[in-house]
């Protein structure tokens, strides 16, 4: 119990959070980086929303006329790109800043200030790639924009530069997080904090930068290919000068595959965090749960020629890569059955984190199971490029991914704001999502089935699919209406949500030991961790789930010491981050801008004087 | 954090994870010494490779990259002292490296540059 | 010396392996390298011989509509030459490593310049190399070898040219306040930054220069 951790003084000289545009500039407090990776990413979630909407409106009947042809192009490039790479990956980001300190009883990240460079990249990086929209030229090439339709010769316009060069940014991004989070959770566990007593979301976390590090150099390889051939005229997917187009395919699809993982693991974490606190029980098996993470990330680089079936590599690669994909469903499939054991017998409260939670175990299943389907070649080439698979990585993304994360923002969300947001605003949530959802993707298998290509911007009467495409479109409706009430929720509970003081679910997990929200040093003493779930009893039963708080909507929040009078030293807070980014920025800017060189170079100096001022200041004041 | 080097601090002597000083011994001049002449032979005997009838012989390519292999690991253990530092920075390194190997050669494979019949 | 560093950091941050972030992070880093450049290699493998036109790398080249006769694009000895200034600079950064924990500020001063003198040469070597290529016939643009082994090396030269700025960075610190044994973690992750880059090359100049 709460005897494990010290919780900080609440008592003593009112302290209230700096606000003004400036300190969230400067910024190094992982928790509010954290929230502006939450905040951006939920604008971009509803931006790729818009244009699913527009997709489905075109859908509607057959012959729609809605937008043109190349718009539509543009608009199912973005849509995929977007919720990829802007809204499930950062939302996901979201969760590592805010938890994996918390969890793992830290004051920050090891880098705080390459957190703060790594949110600002990704948000220049995500802004980079809509701007294409004012002038009507965003990406069209599809999300793995294969070549060479990807190449200049195929696609002259500045389209696929904004894709090429935003994606180079993004992947930067990324990056810098990831070696951030690794070392962060080998090195910074308080102590008695061993890796075999880590919550489940930290070890989702690590194992997902694992993922991103080793991943994200091959698309950065493929994508610098493709950057060169578009802008220095080189040959890597140029067909006449010898060139092999699966190149591309094999390179995407190496990065492809473990993205596939980047986006799903980070939910299934989530998840296995929310289930043993509604189930009032600890999660079932969690070294197997572990391991099976493990086995994942492991399997998960030797299965991306799977997406190829269609390409003809021959008998040998083909059963190769079909065995190695059925073998990856069963670390996964292992996590499902866990899952079920920690709420098999348990005291179960149905809040709308656990909710979402069970709707994730349910919808990634059929996502996942439709996903073995295409593991054996003759089916996958029956459904490959159909919108069978459109509907299978929807239930995977969507089902999976997007279920987990809202889970964990009503679950998390007291921690971050210190304030509830509406239960019953996040059961109507829930449930508008859940049965929009499912008759949004469910008909899309038998449309699929029934031979309606993936891609399609506009196909005739008469072939069987008006049914279930209306249905798809009245579920995408229905998403965009629960979308909008949970973004009322999300808005409105930050000021005037119920007071959720430091446990309001009864959490085993020890960031649910400290004020909600944390103070900015997080633990006014660093923990002794000795449990698993140190905020549970060691002996006999698991207590029955309190109340939660609903009142105390009209109340201030808690306040606390300061840092300094703590005698706790913080990182100063620096703009310089946010300057390199400019840099950066700039650099790109000036290559995809008629190749001005010296915008590029201006780009490039600032860049490298910011890093420069910023490596040779010591993070903290000196003492 | 080798186990032979790490003792726990007293005052955190009850707690097992406490954190161990860090004594890792890098070798010494003479190691260094020892390792930049191998090297230097290898170099050499892998340009010499390249000038002598084996150019032509099956035996050039295993040769070769036999020889590259023993740089590269000399290089890693001995230079980069993975051969004396903790153990995880082994595990940061070789897990990442032998992946990435197998992906080369599988690649290899795929595109046909390898075949399981010799020709 | 790294006790002495251990516990100078302990003093603020305790970090729960004993081992420095920066470390940890380095390490991690190259992991992260190792899929980049087995991405460029392993290309440079896929495309090798099926460049439809030359100049090629091991054999000349007649060009059919001129008549005119390329030369084997590579220069072994040159490139040669070049590897061993890298596998040079490698025991001079263990030697400026050395020193710094000593608190040596003339040899760490020496062995820093050193090194990033090696580095620069390594790098003169390749701007020879490639402007050559060039004059003989080999752009960027001109086949899949040019595409492939010009995006390969020079990645790897830019990866040089941070190092070389990196060295001479601490070598301006040094010069300001003197490394010692507090500073030898960061000497240490700049050499092992500098040490992979150096094994990358031992695998480059094997694939893509000796190996046909
Ligand atoms: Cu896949």
């Amino acid at each position: 119990m709460a005897t494990t951790v010290a919780a900080p003084s609440v008592t003593g000289k009112a302290h209230k959070y700096e606000s003004g545009i400036w300190s969230w500039l400067a910024t190094t407090d992982h928790k509010r980086i954290g929230q502006l990776y939450m905040y951006t990413a939920i604008a971009w979630f509803v931006i790729g929303g818009i244009e699913a909407l527009f997709i489905r409106s075109q859908l509607y009947g057959p012959n729609g006329r809605l937008v043109s042809a190349d718009t539509y192009n543009q608009l199912f490039t973005m849509h995929g790109t977007t919720m990829i790479f802007m809204a499930i990956m950062p939302l996901s980001a979201a969760f590592f800043n805010l938890l994996i300190p918390l969890q793992i009883g830290a004051r920050d990240v090891a880098f705080p200030r390459l957190n703060a460079f790594s949110y600002w990249v990704f948000l220049a990086g995500s802004v980079f790639m809509n701007v294409s929209w004012l002038i009507h030229a965003a990406p069209d090439g599809g999300w793995f924009a294969y070549a060479p339709l990807n190449t200049r010769q195929f696609n002259p316009g500045v389209n696929m530069d904004f894709w090429v060069i935003g994606l180079q940014i993004l992947g930067l991004s990324s990056l810098a997080a990831g070696f951030n989070f690794v070392t962060t959770i080998i090195n910074m566990r308080a102590p008695g904090m061993h890796f075999m007593r880590m919550p489940v979301f930290t070890w989702a976390a690590f194992v997902t930068q694992f993922l991103i590090i080793l991943a994200f150099p091959i698309i950065t390889v493929a994508v610098t290919f493709l950057l060169f051939d578009r802008f220095f005229g080189t040959n890597f997917y140029e067909i006449a000068a010898g060139a092999d187009p699966l190149l591309w395919q094999h390179l995407f699809w190496l990065f492809g595959h473990p993205e596939v993982y980047i986006l799903i693991l980070p939910a299934f974490g989530l998840v296995s965090e929310v289930l043993p606190t509604f189930s009032r029980k600890p999660l079932f098996g969690y070294p197997v749960m572990v391991y099976s993470l493990i086995l994942i990330a492991f399997l998960g680089f030797g299965v991306w020629a799977h997406h190829m079936f269609a390409v003809g590599m021959g008998p040998v690669a083909d059963s190769i890569f079909s065995v190695t994909t059925m073998l990856i469903a069963i670390p996964t499939g292992v996590k499902i059955f866990n899952w079920l054991g920690t709420m098999w017998g348990g005291n179960l409260s149905f809040k709308t984190p656990m909710l979402f939670g069970i709707g994730l175990v349910g919808l990634f299943t059929i996502g996942g199971i439709s996903g073995v389907m295409h593991s054996s070649p003759p089916s996958d080439l029956m459904q490959t490029d159909s919108y069978f698979i459109v509907a299978h990585f929807h239930y995977v993304l969507f089902g999976g991914s997007m279920m987990g994360l809202f889970a964990g923002v009503y679950y998390y969300f007291p921690k971050m704001t210190g304030r509830m947001m509406s239960e019953p605003l996040g059961k109507w949530h829930f449930w508008l999502t859940f049965i929009g959802m499912n008759l949004a993707f469910f008909p899309m298998h038998f449309a699929g089935l029934n031979g309606m290509p993936r891609r399609i911007w506009s196909y005739d009467a008469n072939q069987g699919w008006d049914f279930d495409n209306h249905l798809s479109t009245y579920g995408a409706f229905i998403i965009a209406f629960a979308t909008a009430i949970f973004l009322y929720n999300f808005l409105r509970s930050r000021g005037h949500g119920a007071l959720a003081g430091n446990n309001p679910w009864d959490a085993p997990t020890i960031e649910w030991s400290m004020p909600s929200p944390p103070p900015d040093y997080n633990y006014a003493k660093i923990p002794t961790v000795t449990s698993r779930y140190p905020m549970w009893p060691q002996q006999g039963p698991t207590p029955l789930s309190p109340p939660v708080p609903t009142a105390g909507g009209d109340q201030p929040l808690p306040t606390y010491q300061t840092a300094e009078q703590l005698g706790i030293h913080m990182p100063t807070p620096t703009i310089k981050p946010l300057l390199a980014t400019m840099g950066l920025t700039l650099a790109f800017v000036g290559l995809i801008w008629h190749r001005q060189i010296p915008i590029i170079l201006l780009g490039g100096a600032i860049f490298i004087v910011s890093l420069y001022a910023w490596v040779l200041t010591p993070l903290e004041p000196e003492h | 954090m080798t186990a032979d080097h790490s003792h726990a601090p007293a005052s955190d002597a009850h707690e097992p994870h406490a954190p161990p000083h860090q004594e890792v011994h890098f070798p010494t001049w003479k190691t260094y010494r020892w390792v930049a002449l191998i090297l230097f032979v290898l170099t050499v005997a892998e340009v010499w490779i390249y000038y002598t009838p084996m150019k032509g012989t099956r035996l050039f390519a295993p040769a070769l990259i036999t020889l590259s292999v023993i740089k590269f690991t000399i290089v890693v253990m001995f230079y980069m002292h993975l051969k004396y530092d903790a153990k995880i920075f082994r595990g940061l390194f070789l897990g990442p490296l032998s992946i990435a190997i197998i992906v080369i050669i599988s690649l290899l494979f795929l595109f046909g540059h390898l075949s399981l019949h010799a020709t | 010396m790294a006790t002495a560093v251990a516990e100078h950091h302990a003093e603020h941050h305790y970090t729960s392996t004993g081992l420095p972030h920066t470390k940890i992070a380095i390490w991690a880093f190259i992991g992260s390298e190792c899929f980049f450049f087995a991405s460029l290699i392993s290309t440079y493998l896929i495309y090798k011989g099926r460049s439809v036109v030359g100049p090629f790398p091991h054999t000349p080249w007649t060009d059919p509509s001129t008549g005119h006769v390329y030369h084997p694009i590579l220069n072994i000895p040159v490139t040669s030459t070049s590897t061993f200034v890298l596998l040079m600079s490698s025991l001079a950064m263990v030697l400026a490593h050395a020193a710094v924990e000593r608190s040596d500020h003339k040899w760490s001063r020496i062995w820093l310049l050193t090194t990033a003198a090696l580095g620069a040469t390594f790098l003169g070597f390749q701007a020879f190399e490639f402007t050559s290529f060039v004059h003989e016939g080999l752009k960027i643009t001109t086949n899949l070898f040019g595409s492939t082994f010009f995006i390969t090396t020079g990645f790897h030269g830019a990866h040089v040219t941070a190092g070389v700025l990196w060295l001479i960075t601490m070598y301006f610190i040094d010069k300001k306040r003197g490394l010692g044994p507090r500073d030898a973690v960061n000497v240490d992750v700049m050499a092992l930054y500098w040490h992979f880059v150096d094994v990358v090359w031992v695998a480059i100049f094997t694939f893509l220069y000796l190996l046909q």
